[in-house]
């Protein structure tokens, strides 16, 4: 398996609570709240898929996708479609 | 399965606070049954009542929302009934040890196996911050404004004191070691009691001007330390977090079959 990439954070709007968790504990400094107090990846380029901020929210609102899968619940909701 | 195929996405959001460190188990507890591959069809989960009992309503397994305190009388009958079941009981730290304390050391000195997770806040979140048995000598609670005066106890020392086969602890930073640790107490065959230290900002935080979630979080960080560290040895205030106990003993269940088919012999 080669190096782990990042796809894309997915963040559940829905469900974030603004706690600010995932932004205190991201070590590459990645997450901010946005002006209604939801958490957004503002520097993707950073981040280096350690997915703590996934296993760290509360709210199960954050998804960090990577180059080798694809989200679960994108998938689900895709073959709902068809 | 994903980490959401085991929720029941309807109920979602839940109803903790922003911050609550409750939230942070029930997401390491579902990626720990993730990765132990279980199916939703083998796992009970058993409650009390408590906002961290409510943890019951939003996973998809067999689930029971009983009565204040008395999770483990209900999962006692869950499990001798169906031994084949895992069962997990999540309480708070009011829920397993103030009204329910009889029944923790009790389950604990049978060695019942299931896996009691308590998930302590050290107040009575639920009913609006009263101070519990684990506030602890010298915090504020709603009902302790002029500081508290009760002592707390020790929930590891105690579950080991009381028989328990399988005894840790971790906290809501430590969440590798969370899933971990559930892991280990889920496949553990006997009674493993896990305690987590978790974070109430609205109420314990509030009341003990201990700031944001993730700034309790960062307490739990710099106060704890592996079991057995030099750390310990030269600060003896900090909590120590790992696994403390894992051991063979005859387990209950497996004990009563056995009575039962001696009791039946030459009829
Ligand atoms: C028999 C009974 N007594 C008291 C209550 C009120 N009550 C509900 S939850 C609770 C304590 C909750 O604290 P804890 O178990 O620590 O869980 P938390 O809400 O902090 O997660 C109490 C006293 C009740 N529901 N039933
Ligand atoms: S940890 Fe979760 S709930 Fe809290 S701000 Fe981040 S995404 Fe939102
Ligand atoms: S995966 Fe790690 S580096 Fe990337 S945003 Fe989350 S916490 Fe930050
Ligand atoms: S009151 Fe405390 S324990 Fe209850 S949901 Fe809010 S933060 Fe969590």
């Amino acid at each position: 398996m080669g190096k782990v990439k990042l796809k894309e954070h997915i963040i559940n709007r829905e469900w974030c609570k603004g706690c600010g968790i995932c932004v205190h504990f991201c070590p590459k400094n990645v997450l901010e709240l946005d002006e209604t107090d939801k958490g957004v990846a503002v520097r993707p380029e950073d981040c280096i898929c350690c997915k703590l901020c996934e296993l760290r929210c509360p709210d199960l609102a954050i998804e960090v996708l990577t180059e080798t899968e694809t989200s679960a619940l994108v998938k689900s909701e895709e073959a709902a479609e068809v | 399965m994903a980490v959401k195929d085991y929720i029941r996405q309807r109920f979602f959001p839940h109803i903790w606070c922003p911050g609550c460190g409750h939230g942070i188990v029930l997401n390491a507890l579902l990626r720990a049954i993730d990765q132990l591959g279980m199916s939703k069809n083998e796992i009970v989960m058993v409650s009390g009542i408590g906002c961290s009992s409510r943890i019951s309503g939003y996973v998809d397994f067999h689930t029971l929302h009983t009565l204040h305190g008395r999770a483990l009388a209900f999962a006692t009958g869950v499990k001798m009934s169906m031994p084949e079941l895992n069962v997990i009981v999540p309480m708070g730290d009011g829920d397993a040890l103030a009204i329910g304390g009889n029944h923790f050391i009790h389950a604990a000195r049978r060695n019942i196996a299931m896996t009691a997770i308590i998930m302590n806040n050290r107040i009575y979140g639920m009913t609006g911050g009263q101070y519990s048995p684990l506030s602890g000598y010298g915090t504020r609670a709603t009902t302790a404004p002029y500081l508290n005066i009760d002592h707390d106890f020790d929930i590891a020392e105690m579950a080991m004191a009381a028989g328990a086969s399988f005894v840790a602890r971790t906290t809501t930073y430590h969440v590798r070691q969370m899933a971990d640790i559930l892991k280990e107490a889920i496949l553990h065959e006997g009674f493993s009691v896990v305690e987590i230290l978790s974070q109430c900002p609205t109420y314990f935080g509030r009341k003990n001007k201990m700031g944001s979630a993730a700034d309790m979080m960062e307490m739990f960080k710099k106060n704890t330390t592996p079991i057995g560290s030099e750390a310990k040895k030269e600060n003896p205030d900090l909590i120590e977090r790992g696994i403390f106990v894992q051991k063979d003993v005859p387990e209950y269940c497996s004990e009563y079959d056995k009575l039962i088919e001696n009791a039946m012999k030459g009829q």
